[in-house]
This record gives structure tokens, sequence and C-alpha cells, in this order.
């Protein structure tokens, strides 16, 4: 990022621009005191004591020993900024100094230095300021010191962390080689490289550096009278605080506004620093997709247990917006077990996770369409209603179990929580139906399973637990997101097995969502095939393995390991599947197609029909089926 | 379990002595003769010629250092002589007085800043995260000594609701009502500024857990969302919230030097500024020594805490 994008970032939020002026106009008060027409701070004037802010000369009112307190103020900020600031540098130059020998070197030194760097964080900081101020006797300077000291190792610590990383790098290891010696290395190669981690760990330390001071000056430990930085003119005010207040509130507020505006400040660095905040990286999903549409579909007329009609969700972030499903839709019948394949990217996922509103939003928004259960349209039902069917009619198996499952509740609880999300089940009942469930998934002494957390069972063994966990209510249809993408091969049989032998039980439905024609081979009666948020094939499984009539389909057929051939054709299908924010006019699959035409790039293509329950999109479909 | 623990008092021994080494050296820096110096105007050439010898202050550092720390294993942290006391007795009294303080702000501070933290998240970007925002902001850049007399000025002269300070009323009281009455304040200027920084984390860590994968599996089960964000959400992002108790528990501990300054209550922090300032050395020592060790442990007790939370931690 360079300067002119961060100044506009900075400036963009407001709080931290407007911290960056109040500081400014402080710091360049501080800085004219000499020359501000000002009385003198230390003339006293008994006569004149606790006179009160708006009295004749003295602007803010006189003190305890009739001092004027608006020059007091100005020059005590200035003693606090300076001190602040230069126990700042102090503790920056000694804690990079400290952590750059460490982490350079790293082995011994590294081990000793951090270890003495730990002993001086077990203290609670102002114990170890008070300690050395203690040693050193009371005054501003050893007060300046004592901060210092206490901040090193934040510096330190921060610093060695990003020397490790440096310390191994090419540049380094060439300068190395090149007979440069170790302290210009960590000098000319090591230091500028740091540099940016320093000044933000100094803007983040200065504000508390103020004041820490202040507070030592507060509790008399730090300037003597009759010196006077914001601290100790609060400390002398309180001697007074109920007689005569405005001494102390104003040295207060100074102070106050001062770490305001370096907070403010140092907030708007850091974020303008954070990629992860302008990306939109750090929101939180919501508990539904947000439904932005103009119209709602009619419902179709003779409605099956899923309809997805025309389904359109896209990817709000920042001014732009990427498509990624432009009109799906789809049924999925009672009992049945539905296919929707596509290589990443596609957008099969996204599909599954609309049904249910699941789609991580922001920045996920769903722009049209209609899903349907049973003829009830979900997208516009309230929360309530949608929660109701989740995990109760319709449930979920997702990828890598590892991180779906909750890494801190028993596998038990996570089922019992499930059962009882829909029912009042009591809690002995909810657990022996649980046994059961896990039984029913051929979990191997599954009472004790029942206690165990999820990192302690191997990747089928936690995917069984996700079966089990989606068919807890008896749900009639599961949506299963490659739920055996991340297991091994012989594992990933046992899954399928499985979950062919439970629809068949059952009769639950199934949206097979995968990447793998030899998955939906074994398991599904029907496949839809995507391709950049559309669907451009749909059939009988059996029908299009034999006689694939969209190109796309027949190259994803032969991507198929066939037994004893191993792996094969993985680059059966050249080049990539295209940006969905960008997404070529006409045949999306065009640029990948050997058969296409100017007519496939221009135009929408429509889904037709093709033969008995087949569908393609495409202008030339492959062989006879056309 | 308890072969966890034990392991990590083990762990701690070192750390203990690594303090006392530093607050050794610390005090090896004191200039002139350190005899003179701890005796104060107590020093007389039978006191100084005595405490010499009782401390060994006039063999080499080494061996001085393993004086004291022999001392400090027996119990024997010296003498104060500014009240004519042993310091340990008046660390041990005064670090209770100090325990109450810290520890009431430490339970508030967590309460408070863990509720604030979760709303914020779970209502990001909306009325609510910018309220409590807001009020974080000020809440962190507000000195708490300032805020104390501030309170003071509020609710002790103005309103007359609470005591302007120490931590009995010295006519009769002296009984828990009492003694609520006097922590109210002090208790809560000592808090804020932890509630903000304990609020800022809880919300980031919220933020962070609730864009995992297992929230969405909670809610693909139809869990409330309510339940979503309390349990399993907060119980996810307790694991990075209760390191940040455990650093704040420092902080509360340090601000605790001033609050107890500005409201006098009778705590270990006013007595260390009290000794600075009487150059009571030995209180100083024993008083750092024995609160620093005692924050090692409470740390130790984090860890443990922490472990027992996240079933992943290897006991
Ligand atoms: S429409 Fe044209 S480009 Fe697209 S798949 Fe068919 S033949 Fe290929």
């Amino acid at each position: 990022m360079n300067a002119g994008a961060f100044l506009k970032l900075f400036a963009r939020n407001r709080l931290a621009a407007a911290g960056g002026l109040i500081l400014v106009f402080v710091v360049l008060i501080a800085l004219a005191a000499p020359i501000l027409p000002l009385q003198d701070p230390y003339a006293q004037d008994t006569a004149d004591k606790f006179l009160r802010p708006f009295s004749d000369g003295h602007f803010l009112g006189t003190d305890h020993l009739g001092r004027d307190i608006l020059s007091r103020l100005i020059w005590g900020t200035r003693l606090s900024l300076v001190v602040g600031l230069v126990a700042s540098f102090g503790a920056a130059f000694f804690g990079s100094i400290i952590g750059i020998v460490a982490g350079y070197f790293g082995g011994r030194t590294d081990n000793w230095l951090m270890r003495g760097i730990d002993m001086l964080m077990a203290f609670p900081y102002i114990l170890l300021a008070l300690a050395i101020v203690a040693a050193l006797g009371p005054g501003l300077t050893n007060a300046l010191i004592a901060v210092a000291v206490v901040n090193i190792p934040f510096f330190a610590r921060n610093i060695r962390g990003v020397t490790v990383t440096l310390a191994h790098k090419e540049f380094v290891d060439a300068a190395r080689l090149s007979g440069m010696t170790d302290i210009r290395i960590m000098l000319s190669e090591i230091l500028p490289n740091v540099l940016p981690v320093i000044v933000i760990a100094m803007s983040t330390t200065v504000g508390w550096m103020i004041l820490e001071t202040a507070g030592l000056s507060f509790l008399g430990l730090g300037s003597q009278p009759p010196v006077a930085d914001l601290g100790s003119m609060l400390g002398e005010g309180r001697n007074a605080l109920i007689t005569d207040p405005h001494a102390s509130i104003i040295p207060g507020i100074m102070i106050f506004v001062i770490v305001m505006s370096v907070n403010l400040m140092g907030d708007g660095i850091r974020d303008a620093l954070d990629p992860r905040l302008r990306s939109g990286a750090l929101t939180r999903p919501m508990a539904r997709t947000l439904v932005d549409r103009d119209a709602v579909p009619e419902p179709p007329a003779n409605p099956a247990l899923l309809d997805l009609q025309d389904l359109r969700t896209e990817f709000r972030v920042g001014n732009r917006t990427l498509k990624a499903l432009s009109g799906v839709s789809l049924e999925v019948r009672p009992g049945e077990c539905l296919g929707l394949i596509g290589e990443s990217g596609s957008g099969k996922s996204v599909t599954a996770l609309s049904v249910m509103g699941l789609v991580a939003s922001p920045p996920g928004v769903i722009a049209g369409g209609a899903v349907r259960y049973a003829g009830q349209e979900l997208l516009g039902a309230p929360f309530s209603e949608l929660r109701e069917l989740r995990g109760n009619r319709i449930s979920y198996i997702f990828q890598d179990p590892l991180a779906t499952l909750h890494p801190l509740y028993t596998v038990g609880d996570q089922i019992v929580e499930a059962i009882q999300a829909h029912r009042s089940t009591p809690n002995a009942q909810a657990r022996a139906r649980a046994l059961e469930l896990l039984n029913a998934v051929r979990i191997p002494n599954a009472e004790r399973r029942l206690g165990d957390y999820p990192h302690e069972l191997s990747g089928g063994m936690r995917q069984r637990v996700g079966i089990a966990m989606a068919l807890a209510n008896e749900p009639d249809l599961i949506i299963a997101d490659e739920p055996t993408t991340a297991l091994d091969v012989t594992v990933q049989a046992q899954i399928l097995a499985l979950l062919d032998d439970l629809r068949r039980d059952r009769g639950v439905a199934i949206l097979f969502i995968t990447h793998d024609f030899g998955v939906v081979a074994q398991l599904c009666d029907r496949v839809a095939v995507m391709y950049a948020g559309r669907i451009v094939e749909t059939g009988p499984t059996d029908a299009i393995l034999d006689a694939p009539a969209h190109p796309y389909t027949r190259r994803l057929i032969a991507c198929v390991p066939r037994l004893g051939e191993g792996r094969r054709a993985l680059h059966a299908i050249p080049g990539l599947p295209p940006a969905v924010d960008d997404l070529p006019a006409g045949c999306a699959f065009a640029p990948r197609c050997d058969k296409a035409t100017d007519a496939c790039r221009t135009g929408e293509i429509t889904l037709a029909k093709s033969a008995a329950n087949r569908a393609v999109r495409c202008l030339y479909p492959e062989g006879d089926v056309a | 379990m308890g072969g966890y623990i034990l392991k990590r008092l083990l762990a701690a021994i070192p750390v203990i002595l690594g303090i006392t080494v530093i607050v050794f050296l610390i005090m090896s820096l004191i200039p002139g003769d350190p005899a003179t110096a701890i005796l104060g105007s107590y020093a007389t050439p039978e006191n100084v010629e005595k405490l010499n010898r009782d401390l060994g202050l006039d063999k080499p550092l080494v061996s001085q250092y393993f004086i004291w720390l022999g001392n400090m294993v027996q119990g024997d942290f010296g003498r104060s002589f500014s009240l004519n006391r042993p310091v340990l007795d008046e660390v041990l009294e005064r670090f209770g007085a100090t325990l109450i303080l810290a520890g009431t702000s430490l339970v508030l501070c967590s309460i408070f800043g863990i509720l604030a933290g979760v709303i914020s998240a779970s209502r990001q970007y909306g009325l609510a995260d910018k309220a409590i925002t807001f009020v974080v902001l000020i809440g962190i850049s507000i000195p708490s000594f300032f805020l104390g007399m501030m309170m003071i000025l509020l609710f002790a002269v103005k309103l007359r609701w609470l005591p302007v300070s120490g931590m009995y009323a010295i006519y009769g009281g002296g009984d828990l009502p009492d003694l609520l009455r006097h922590l109210a304040m002090p208790a809560i200027a000592l808090a804020v500024v932890a509630t903000g920084v304990i609020a800022r984390l809880s919300r980031s860590a919220m933020l962070e857990v609730l864009r995992q994968d297992f929230i969405r599996t909670a809610r693909a089960k139809g869990v409330k969302e309510n339940r979503v964000v309390w349990r399993h959400a907060l119980k996810a992002a307790m694991v990075s919230i209760i390191p940040v108790i455990g650093v704040q528990a420092g902080f509360v501990l340090s601000g605790a030097v001033y609050i107890e300054t500005v409201f006098q209550w009778p705590g270990v922090g006013r007595m260390l500024v009290t000794a600075i300032l009487t150059r009571d050395i030995l209180l100083v020592q024993g008083g750092v020594v024995i609160v620093a060790a005692c924050y090692v442990l409470f740390n130790l007790a984090v860890d443990v805490a922490q472990s027992l939370l996240d079933p992943r931690v290897k006991i």
C-alpha cells in the first residue's frame, strides 16, 4: 500500500482523523509554549489562590499557590508529551536491540534473552516500575526510566517475532555469504524491514507511556515541585478536590484528551494496515443469509420435496458483486438422491447452503428466486420457521468434520443438542437416542464415544458423527456437501455405503454435492451438473454416464479414475472455470470447449429438454442425444 | 490433572526465582551505602553494623543474594524501619485489602467486558455495537485515578450516596454492607479500563469464532440463535478471552496502586508508594516480591482454567 492510499483509508475513518487533528493541535500548542503570551507558570500569588476559571487575568483560574493554571497546563502538557515520547523511544530502542539480536542469532542467545524478557513480563508492570523508582529515588527522570524499562519486553517480543521470520530469508543469507558482519546485516538488512513494526508498536504504546508517567507523577514519584507535568498537577489538585475541583478536573481532562486522541489514531492506523478489515473478512455471518429480491417466482404446479427456482446468490464485497449462482433451478423428490456435481467454484456448495439460508452473509445475498420445501417458500419465511426446519426436516452434512463439529463439546452433547433443538426430550432419553444414532452409523464402542471430543476421533468416525447428527430428527432431506472429500479412499467408500443404506432404510432424500462422478455413480438416482453458477445438464445418472450431452459433462466423466488405472487425466479439462465476476457472454464453458463457435459466445443459451427426463444447456450437444 | 498442576507449579519456581533476581538487581542500583539507605534516619552506627551482618551487605553481591533468598524462604523479609514491624506481616495484612479490591474489580471487568464484547459482536455494526464501541473507547482512555476523583466528586460529594474513602467507616461499621459501600466506587473505577480492554478483545474473539464452520453447523442443526451466540460461540471464544483476563489481572493489580491512593484504600499499593516516599527499602522489596510471586501463581491458575475448558490442550 502506498502512502496516499494509506492516508485515504486513514481519513475515511473519521474518528481516527478527529483524533489525529486533536493530537496535532495539542502538540502544536505544547511546542509553541515558549512563544505564547503565557504567565510565568511558577509565579506564586497566595492572595489569588484557587481562583475559579474565567477569572480576570487567569482564564483557567489559579491553583493552591495562586499560579496560573492555563500556563501550567500548557507547560505541563509539554512536559508530559516529552516524557512519554522519550520513554517510548527508549523502550523502542532497547527493546528493538534485544528483539533483533535474539531473533537474528537464535539458539542460545535467543533463549537467554527471551527468558529474561519473560521474567520481566511476569511482574504486574507497575511493581517493576515502583521497584525501579524505589531504587533510583523519586524524580521525573527516574520515573521515565522506570516506564521505559517496563515497556521494553513488549517491543523485544514483537520485534523478535518479525526478525525470526526475516533471519532466514534469502536476502539475509545472501548478505551473510557475501561476508557482511552480523552487525552490518542487522543494521542494513534487518532493521529497515522491522522498522514499520517498531513504528506501529510505538504508536500503540506511546499513549500508555504518557499515561504511566503521568500516573507516577500523580503518586508523587515523578516530577517534583515546582515543576509539574499533568500527573503532578492532578496529584496536587487532589488535595483540594472537594473544595476546588477545577484544579484537578482541568489537568485530568487534558490527560484524557491526549490519551483518547492517541488511542483513536492508533486504532485508525491499525485498521488501515489490516487487510482483513478492508476485505470485510472480519465480519460475522448473520443467522441467515440476507434476501434481497424483486419478485418471487410462481409456485410450481406440483411441488416436489424441495424446489429451487431460478436461485440467484451473490457475494457483495465492497462495490463488487460476484454472481455465484445465476439462476439455479432443481427439484428433489421424496426419497430420491440427487447428485449436484461441478468443479470447485462452480457454485454447487453455494446452492446447497442457500437452501437453508446458511450462506455467510455478509457478504452473501440471495438476490432472486425461491426455495420451496414441500411447497412452502423459505426465503421469505420468518426466521423462526426457517430455524424450525433446519436440522429437523432438512439437515446438513458438511465437508470437514473437524472444522464443522464444535471442538469443545463432546460428540454426545452435540447430538443431544441436535435432538433437543427441536423436541423437548429429557436428557436421559436424548442421550439414549444419541447412542442409538451412533450405533446406526456404525460407530464401534458407541457408548464410550459419546463422551469423546471431536479431536479424539478419526476423520471417518467424525464424519459418522456428522451423519448421526443429521439423522437426529429423522429428516426428509439431507444435504450432503462433499461429505467424503476430506477422507481417504477406503473410509470414503464406507461412508458412501452407509449413506446409501440409510437412504434405503429410512427413505430420506439426499442432495449430494460432489466434484466426483465416481461418487455420483455409486449413490445418486439423478444428477445435475453445474458450471459457473448454472446447471448445464441434468438427467438420470445412468443415462448421463452412458451418454453425456454437454461437452463439460463428458470431460468430467473422463476424469473419473477407473479401477486399476489409478488417478488419471487430472488435466482432462484444460483451463480453469471462469471467475464468477467476469462471466463471458453466451456459454461460460466456451473458452475451454473445443466445439465452441461464435454462436456459443453470443446470447443466452437455455437449458433445453434433450431426451426423456434430460436437459442440456449447449448449442451442440454430444452424440446422438441431440 | 493433578500431575499437570504439579508440573505447572514446578515450572513456576524458576519464574519466581527470576523475579527475586530482578528485584535484587534493581535494589543493588541504590546509590551509596545500602545499609545507610535502608535505615534512612535510623542509621546509627550500631544499626548499620547489625544490618550489614544480617543481610551480609559486606559480602560479594552473589552471596548477598543467597543470604537474602535464604531469609525469604524462611519467611524473613526483614523489618520495616518506618513502621517498626516485620515486612511480611505488614505486606500480608495490606495485600488482603488489595485482593478484595482487585478481585472485585477483576470479577466486574470480566463479566461486563465479556457481556459487552458478545453483544457488540453479535450485533456487529448495529446501534448497540457502535454505542458499546464508543463507550469502550472512552473507558480505555480515561486515567483510572482521574475517573476515581470524578466519581468521588459526583457520588460522594454531590449525591452523598457513598463514602469518600477508606475501607471501613471509622466509627462503627466494619461489617459487610459497610465494606460494600466503601468498595463500590474504587472497584468500579479500577475495573473500567480493564472492562474496555476485555470488551474489545471479546468482540474480536467472538467475530473470529462466529465465522467458524462449527457455528454454521450449529445453525444448520436449528439451534436457537441465542444459544449459538452465548453457548457455542462464547465457549469457543473463551479460549482466547481467558488469557486476556489473566493479563488484565496484572493491569488491575497495577491500577490498584492509583486507586488505593485516590480512595485511601489500605492496600499494598498505597503501602508501596508510601514506602518509596519514606525510603523504606526493605518494605518495597518485600512487597514487590510477594505480590509478584502471587501474580505468577494466579497466572498459573489461569492456565489451568484454560486447560479445563479446552480438551485439546495436552495435559
Ligand atoms: S454451447 Fe458451445 S461452447 Fe458451450 S458447451 Fe456447447 S458447444 Fe461448447
